[in-house]
């Protein structure tokens, strides 16, 4: 038998916690150096296994998982991933999600990573634990330690399982005290590693299974929580009063005009106006009833329809080439034909289902937040700036709220509720109303796609350019970090912090000659705009792709190409071939040069099949939209989406196939129905007629989910990436139905009528 | 002056002291009654997500006043059953695990469950027509018309 020097190791009974100085454990001794803090509670330090995980007396594995699940599985997911390499019960895996105090600053949603990124190190920390306590169990047995196998939570020695113990005979309640190594980063690039080997593939049993979300079962049953019903004593109930024009801040506000309202207060700082009342609905009553006179303000907008024409023309503020090789210029020289297509995305709002909902019970002693926000531990940031209090006196406790896509509304009314409960000493919530989520939430914002090929005498495409233009995604930060992220912030006197942020999308297609970039434009307006933009999910998917792969199918028809073999031979990836090629085969697509030449052309309805492909991150994807277009009415209408998926491992595959079906669907009303629209003064897209959102009858009946397997590779993300390839794979179908190349999103009925009768 | 009212909520009397009988019935059920089930989504009647069951009559309580419910029984989400008695579409939600965020369930559910009553045995355009006028973000909808068909298959 193995001897070891017992004598290394210090137990620490009064404080429940022990030491463990094994040799193969020596490369994480760093105790010396002072451990590096969570600016959110100094008490969590990164470089501490027990910042992820721990183990009590019954067994019960606590996961600390310091971002959040919008709903799409994560919980249940990242937890079988710790389960699998803990080997422990599924059932006794329980994810502390969020909590500021609880857990480290892991990020956000922020491209569906949850499984890629956060799920890989909390693995790596179970597999940590997994051996620390298979070690100590040799010990406490007086067996090799390679002799000992793991199940549920046992350790037992093999073929012998009266030598057993228990991981919480082992920890339980204690901590573990072991370094892992971490890599210096808070936020979406934090990340740790250890000495640990983690499984190999082919010995899963909990990954690779599709276990049930707990969250949907309590949702069901009318139990689950959000941070709207959270109802503290003697708490406030808050709306926020929003001009009518952008830009214009209350000059004068008559109490007098809610003074009939039982309980109705005004709160008003600096720019920041509010009321406030014991009782809901009298909030909801002096929000209406409130006479108020605002500063004049003509911020003059382009609209709506002029806005990618002001796109076209505004001052250049960055531009930043992504990719190039060859020389474009030479290429297009060489070229005996060049073709160019210019493609038009609209402004979208979160339009979350719920508007922004968040209770704060500031007091002197430390701030508690009931939130839903993506980015909690940036909200609990950004909170202590507003308010300007320390950071680990902020606790944020994160909870299941409504569909969190993007940095929607969320946040904003978080930081509302911290100023005003500040304000009053007592606890408030702040809903706020659909026109206000709708008018004055952050915005995915308009852009225009410019594109354009040479084709060699040959027919092959030697030079390629896109060049996607619009307003920057970062006009505020993608989380709430600063004030100067929040509408609070910037009312109260936070000076903006703009960014020209811009990104394109990831392809293997390559040309000789090729130069990929962007070029942002300024904002409409500098500060506390309805029109400030940052991230909606996808923030680079739908409008980029929309043109680049719509040009893509008009290269295709250029070289008298199927659009399928067109792929083919310019994408060099084999993942990505893959994927083409299965949704082909699933489709069983049919091979022609688009359009279609075998339809009756006096027939009103035509159908077609278009194509898109995208690679996001490690995940690749191709999606087939089949379309019936209605000629006289300009409806179309989505008949079967046809997608295959490859994300490399699969965690959960009922979970993936639910979200990359949601997403298809949520994508198609992003394509066909969604554009917030708005005047010189402000958004004019305020209920859900204004803004028109998804409903059942232009739902695609049916989608069919072609899952890869590639349990070899590290799993990629899935929440979002699907979702891109709508915009490209309806419109190339179109344009098999009709010939005609729709340039513009959203596909209305009007829009595509006009564009037929052209 | 504020004014007593009794509701009749999941089969509870419950008196209630109303000093606006205009209050839309969402708000004395979820600040008045602490009914968390029926949430704020538009106030306009355009979502759904307030959806609870007056008389078995799905119905938009942000947009009815209290003082029009009189002696309605109104079932909220949490009365449609519970995890030791749970209704037949509860069941078929969870196997279909329909929503991803869920705050839109309420209008959902309680349209798809007053459906299964009146029409135990639906087709699928049916249960597509009942559902035209609710909205999900999530992209549920398909998810949704499965699972009444499956309830209705099991019923």
């Amino acid at each position: 038998m193995e001897t070891r020097d017992l004598s290394r190791r210090t137990f620490l009974s009064s404080t429940g916690a022990f030491v463990i100085g094994l040799a193969s454990h020596d490369v994480y001794a760093q105790a010396a150096k002072p451990s590096p803090l969570s600016p959110n509670n100094p008490k969590l330090s990164a470089d501490q296994l027990d910042a992820y995980l721990s183990i009590d007396k019954n067994g019960r594995v606590d996961v600390f998982y310091g971002a959040i699940d919008g709903g799409q599985g994560l919980e249940t997911s990242i937890a079988q991933m710790v389960a699998e390499q803990l080997d422990v019960p599924l059932s006794s895996v329980r994810m502390i999600m969020g909590d500021t105090r609880r857990t480290l600053n892991m990020g956000g949603a922020s491209g569906a990573q949850g499984v890629s990124r956060r799920g890989i190190s909390l693995m790596k920390a179970a597999a940590l634990a997994r051996q620390i306590l298979v070690e100590e169990a040799a010990i406490k047995l007086r067996v090799n330690s390679t002799d000992l196998i793991v199940h549920d939570g046992v350790i037992s020695q093999r073929n012998n399982s009266v030598k057993r113990i228990t991981y919480a005979q082992i920890i339980g309640g204690k901590s573990f005290q072991t370094n892992v190594r971490w890599n210096g980063q808070w936020g979406n690039p934090h990340d740790i590693t250890t000495d640990a080997p983690l499984k190999n593939y082919k010995e899963y049993k909990i990954i690779g299974q599709s276990p049930k979300r707990p969250d949907l079962a309590k949702k069901v049953f009318g139990e689950q929580d959000f941070p709207g019903d959270v109802r503290l004593p003697g708490m406030l109930h808050a709306r926020m009063i929003r001009p009518p024009v952008a830009g214009a801040v209350p000059v004068n506000v008559d109490e007098q005009s809610i003074q009939h309202i039982a309980g109705a207060r005004i709160v008003h700082i600096k720019d920041f106006l509010a009321v406030v009342a014991p009782r809901e609905w009298n909030a909801i009553r002096a929000l209406r009833d409130l006479k108020i006179e605002w500063s004049q303000s003509e911020p003059n907008f382009p609209t709506h329809k002029e806005v990618h024409a002001h796109i076209r023309k505004a001052k250049v503020t960055q531009r930043t080439i992504e990719r190039e090789n060859g020389k474009l210029e030479e290429g297009l020289a060489k070229a005996t034909r060049v073709i160019s297509g210019e493609y038009e995305y609209p402004t979208h709002s979160h339009a979350s289902m719920g508007p922004g909902c968040a209770v704060a019970d500031v007091r002197a002693d430390g701030a508690t937040i009931y939130t839903s926000t993506q980015k909690p531990h940036y909200a609990a940031d950004g909170i202590a700036d507003i308010l300007n209090i320390p950071r680990e006196s902020v606790h944020v406790i994160w909870m299941f709220g409504t569909g969190s896509y993007g940095r929607n509304d969320q946040g904003d009314a978080t930081a509302d509720a911290a100023v005003l409960s500040k304000a009053l000493g007592k606890p408030v919530r702040v809903q706020w109303m659909r026109e206000e989520s709708l008018g004055w939430d952050p915005k995915g914002t308009a852009s225009v796609n410019f594109c354009q090929a040479g084709i060699d005498e040959k027919g092959d495409i030697i030079a390629y350019e896109l060049i996607s233009r619009g307003f920057s995604r970062e006009n505020v930060a993608t989380n709430e970090g600063r004030a100067s992220a929040t509408l609070a912030g910037q009312l109260l006197g936070a000076k903006l912090e703009p960014k020209n942020t811009f990104n394109i999308p990831f392809a293997s297609y390559t040309f000789a000659h090729n130069r990929v970039g962007w070029e942002t434009v300024g904002p409409l307006m500098e500060r506390a705009s309805p029109l400030r933009s940052t991230h909606l999910r996808d923030p680079y998917g739908p409008p980029i792709l929309f043109g680049s792969e719509c040009f893509m199918d008009e290269l295709a028809v250029a070289v008298n190409m199927d659009p399928v073999d067109f792929r083919l031979r310019y994408l060099t990836h084999p993942r990505d071939k893959e994927a083409v090629r299965l949704a082909a085969e699933k489709a069983g697509w049919q091979k022609r040069v688009s359009p279609r030449r075998d339809l009756d052309s006096s027939s009103d309805i035509v159908e077609g099949r278009g194509i898109a492909y995208r690679r996001h991150f490690d995940t690749f994807i191709a999606l087939i939209a089949e379309v019936r277009v209605h000629r006289k009415t300009g409806v179309v209408e989505p008949t079967h989406l046809i997608c295959a998926h490859d994300v490399g491992l699969i965690i959960n595959p009922e979970t993936l196939r639910h979200v990359i079906e949601r997403q298809l669907v949520y994508g198609t009303g992003r394509t066909t129905v969604e554009e917030l629209t708005w005047d010189r003064n402000m958004v004019t897209s305020l209920d859900w007629d204004s803004y028109p959102v998804l409903h059942m009858q232009h739902v695609p009946p049916r989608i069919t989910i072609h899952l890869m397997e590639r349990p070899e590779a590290a799993p990629s993300g899935a929440a979002e990436m699907a979702l891109g390839l709508v915009p490209a794979a309806m419109g190339n179908a179109v344009f098999d139905a009709t010939g005609v190349r729709l340039r513009k999103i959203p596909f209305t009925p009007d829009y595509v009528k006009a564009t037929l009768a052209v | 002056m504020a004014q007593k009212m009794t509701l009749n909520v999941n089969g509870h009397r419950q008196t209630i002291s109303v000093d606006d009988p205009n209050m839309p019935l969402l708000y004395a059920l979820r600040d008045d009654l602490g009914l968390n089930n029926p949430r704020f989504g538009c106030g306009l009647g355009q979502c759904g997500a307030c959806t609870v069951h007056i008389d078995g009559v799905p119905t938009r309580s942000c947009s009815l006043p209290v003082s029009a419910v009189g002696r309605g029984k109104i079932t909220t989400l949490h009365g449609l059953g519970n995890r030791q008695k749970p209704h037949p579409l509860q069941t078929a939600w969870i196997e279909e695990q329909v929503n991803q965020c869920g705050y839109c369930i309420n209008g959902w559910m309680m349209e798809g469950a007053a459906l299964l009553k009146r029409n135990p045995k639906p087709t699928e355009s049916q249960v597509r027509e009942t559902f035209s006028d609710l909205i999900c973000r999530c992209g549920s909808h398909n998810a949704a018309v499965r699972a009444v068909l499956r309830a209705a298959k099991q019923a």
